[in-house]
């Protein structure tokens, strides 16, 4: 499988700064666009709380609230939600066990790699029956 | 009984030919839950336990309020409301 994530370099820039600013914790956000023919055509990106307070190092979970709010402002203004992104902390920018075991087929979901505070690597993936494949991030300057 | 828009998140509309909205009817939350499964095969069991509960991975809001602050699935509804199928979006690493 193969399918490519467009995200304008100034929602890459913004995720950079959110997930930049929030470490040592795990940020979280979600991608709002188009899904066209397989595609995910980034319009903007949203930062949301992380209500895993506890273990906000390595886990994350974004409020119902938040995604509600953002799902409504996506469809007023005819777009949806895409995807999601988050953050690992001094770690690489694979999914994890619980990443695959929490996803949605259909959504993008970015990750951002985080070391000492700078982000070092940035991928998407998607999830395919039980397994996520790397779908190319392709950015562009609207 | 009522009728109430459902929303219906993009990772579930496989199981609603596409569609991001639809009405349904019912008295209670389970009750419009029950006809719109009804109508489209398999949307049930991704929001629905087999115990007929609300499953952890999915939030159900009625208007702007999470139905498990409300009475869950016996949560009455009234004509025009919106019940929206929210994803919980969660993970980290190992």
């Amino acid at each position: 499988m193969s399918s490519i994530l467009h995200l304008p370099t100034g929602e890459r820039d913004r995720i950079r700064a959110w997930a930049e600013a929030g470490y040592p914790e795990e940020c979280c956000g979600l991608l709002v666009g188009r899904q066209e023919q397989g595609q995910a055509r980034v319009a903007y990106a949203t930062s949301a709380r992380n209500l895993n307070r506890e273990r906000a190092g390595d886990r994350y979970e974004l409020s119902g609230e938040d995604f509600l709010v953002t799902d409504r402002e996506a469809a007023a203004a005819g777009l949806e939600v895409v995807g999601v992104w988050h953050s690992h902390p001094d770690h690489p920018a694979r999914p994890s066990d619980t990443d695959r075991s929490q996803a949605w087929s259909g959504w993008s979901y970015l990750i951002v790699a985080v070391a000492d505070g700078v982000l070092v690597d940035l991928r998407s993936w998607r999830l395919d029956g039980e397994r996520f494949f790397e779908e190319e991030v392709a950015t562009w300057q609207p | 009984m009522a009728t109430v828009t459902v929303r219906i998140p993009a990772p579930l509309r496989s199981f609603t030919g596409g569609a991001g909205e639809l009405e349904a009817v019912g008295a209670t939350v389970g009750e419009v839950l029950s006809a719109l499964g009804a109508r489209h095969d398999g949307l049930t069991e991704r929001v629905l336990a087999a115990d007929g509960s609300p499953r952890s991975f999915v939030n159900l809001f009625l208007g702007q309020q999470d139905v498990r602050a409300l009475a869950g699935l016996e949560t009455p509804v009234r004509e025009g409301d919106v019940l929206s199928i929210v994803p919980a979006v969660a993970g980290g690493r190992p």
